[in-house]
């Protein structure tokens, strides 16, 4: 018991080394892992890795905005369907790269038009591409294919996983150069007042369209590396609707703005998502939405904060208790 | 004829079926300190509006040293170099003092090259107003008299050769007015032309070099502050016909 307090108070007391040490044992951990997890363990970890990308994309976008874009699912989508067109021509990893730019290319369209639009007006259109992006796509597919859906040349779970991994390295070291960025400022003033924001000089059409842009091609990518896992894919498939709301969702869950909470909140949110499914499967849709009502009653700022708040309560207990020691 | 520094001519703005600006024709002069008064719904603020491309004007024109604005949106407005304050103030309430001043810098005219730059104007700027040392606080839990500071602060860091201020001596204190109306003299004295919408009459006839009185979307009367005060029309649509102070 001693030792942790004192390991808690150390935490504190060297900070970024210790961050720092932490973040690379745990990158190590990360490279490392296909060569003693199971391979049940790796596809686990690119799911979490895709819904971790979904999550702190949108965030990047959303959570300093305001605007709530639904439009994750068609983005995501795009890679899909860029992986269908490319996988096989120019293999795995030029076909993600692909679909993270066709992406970004149809969020920069998208965002010219609709990103003058405020509030839920934008969200409702953002959904609406969603089932627009379906139906073109289904009725392309029947009407000059003549067929449902597509079959991906699979590569193997190991090259998932570490694509996923390097698209969520990548996502975290844009996050903090956008934070340091006059994108990342202009994003952030726009999000407190948008027309005060205008007043001092931000072209606040042209930074939407930046920042929506940036956060679809992450998207993007994520769809062209998880198409190939998923082989077989149509419309349904890769122009999920689900995926537009599982970001948001988790975004609420964990209620952080920073991409390392956001990414802990999709943690949490994947394993109790996995847990409910898999021990009860026919009421795993009602708990689950019970766990996310209660959060938003009792934690209306997310479990992310009410764990901060423990830590700190942890913390200043051990303080209080070395401050009692040395009297 | 020569045109002025920053000059309307007969514009007109419709809410509806409400003038608020029924043809006013303007011009301020470089380096000039000129003040707005008139009483509320007088069509201060919409003028203010158009000139920063907040709202779009049904008639008239607009030049600011020889160029046009009309047309031209807020952003595009601030960096050919004419800033404001707002009537109600309008901080980022979540970003820190500095935060907001240095996005003020950022993306001005003048100074918004690389963020060493933008950072050594936001302390000048921070300096100007006297927020130094609260910097670091966050701009939402500072009072209004501080917040109205960081707008000042924000809007000076752009750089700007016009400073439009909407009401920036509402609810300050008679001291605090005094402290403004140097303030004011101070940014003139930087080369600063300063246009400011003000109703505490006494800091107008000190600070201004110029005034303009505004009524029903009309401008009713224009020149020396305390000509301006004893003209008839003014004194009518301030108190009221009949009034005898």
């Amino acid at each position: 018991m001693v030792e942790t307090k004192g390991l808690a108070g150390n935490i504190v007391r060297s900070g970024p080394a210790l961050r720092r040490a932490a973040l690379a044992l745990l990158a190590v951990g990360l490279a490392s892992a296909p060569l003693y997890l199971p391979t049940y363990t790796l596809v686990f970890l690119s799911n979490l890795g895709m819904y971790v990308v979904l999550t702190v994309s949108w965030i990047l976008f959303a959570g300093s905005t305001g605007y709530v874009s639904l439009a994750s699912a068609v983005f995501f989508g795009i890679g899909v369907y860029a992986a269908v067109l490319w996988r096989t021509a120019l293999g795995f990893w030029v076909a993600a790269l692909l679909g993270g730019l066709l992406s970004g290319a149809v969020a920069a369209g998208m965002g010219m038009v609709t990103l003058r639009l405020r509030g839920a007006y934008f969200s409702m259109f953002t959904l609406g591409a969603v089932e627009l992006a379906t139906s073109a796509t289904r009725w392309g597919e029947a009407h000059f294919f003549g067929r449902v859906g597509r079959i991906v040349l699979p590569v193997g779970q190991e090259t998932i996983y570490y694509a996923m991994l390097v698209l969520v390295i990548l996502l975290f070291a844009t996050w903090e150069l956008v934070q340091r960025s006059k994108l990342g400022m202009g994003l952030r003033c726009i999000g407190e007042d948008e027309e005060a924001a205008a007043h001092i000089g931000i072209p606040t059409t042209r930074v939407k369209v930046a920042g929506f842009c940036l956060s679809a091609v992450f998207m993007g990518c994520a769809g062209a590396i998880m198409a190939t896992r998923w082989t077989y894919v149509d419309p349904r498939i890769a122009f999920n609707l689900q995926l537009s709301f599982i970001p948001v969702l988790i975004a609420v869950f964990s209620g952080s703005r920073r991409p390392y909470g956001a990414a802990l909140g999709a943690v949490l949110f994947v394993a109790l998502e996995d847990f409910l499914i898999t021990r009860l499967p026919y009421h795993y849709m009602l708990l689950f939405g019970l766990v996310m009502v209660a959060v938003m009653l009792y934690s209306p700022g997310g479990v992310m904060v009410l764990l901060s708040r423990w830590w700190e309560q942890v913390l200043t207990w051990s303080r209080g208790e070395k401050a009692g020691a040395a009297k | 004829m020569t045109m002025a520094f920053l000059e309307g001519r007969e514009i007109i703005k419709r809410f509806g079926g409400l003038v608020a600006l029924a043809g006013v024709s303007f011009t301020v002069e470089e380096g000039e300190v000129v003040g707005i008064i008139g009483p509320n719904g007088a069509g201060k603020t919409t003028l203010f509006n158009v000139v920063t491309g907040a709202v779009r004007a049904d008639h008239g024109q607009l030049w600011f040293r020889g160029r046009p604005l009309l047309g031209l949106g807020p952003d595009e407005i601030y960096r050919r170099g004419i800033a404001r304050t707002f009537q109600t103030v309008r901080v980022f309430r979540g970003m820190t003092v500095f935060e907001n001043v240095l996005a003020g810098a950022w993306f001005g005219p003048e100074s918004g090259r690389t963020r060493g730059e933008a950072e050594r104007r936001a302390w000048w700027a921070l300096e100007m107003v006297g927020l130094k040392d609260l910097a670091g606080a966050v701009a939402g839990d500072l009072q209004i008299v501080y917040q109205k500071r960081v707008e000042l602060a924000r809007a000076l860091a752009g750089k700007p050769r016009v400073l439009l201020l909407d009401e920036l001596m509402a609810g300050l204190t008679a001291r605090e007015v005094e402290e403004a109306v140097v303030f004011l003299r101070r940014l003139q004295g930087e080369g600063l032309t300063v246009v400011l919408i003000e109703h505490v009459l006494r800091a107008v006839m000190r600070a201004c070099d110029r005034v303009l009185v505004l009524h029903q979307g009309r401008k009713i009367a224009e020149g020396r502050p305390e000509e301006v005060v004893r003209h008839p029309e003014v004194v009518e649509a301030y108190l009221g016909s009949g009034a005898s102070t």
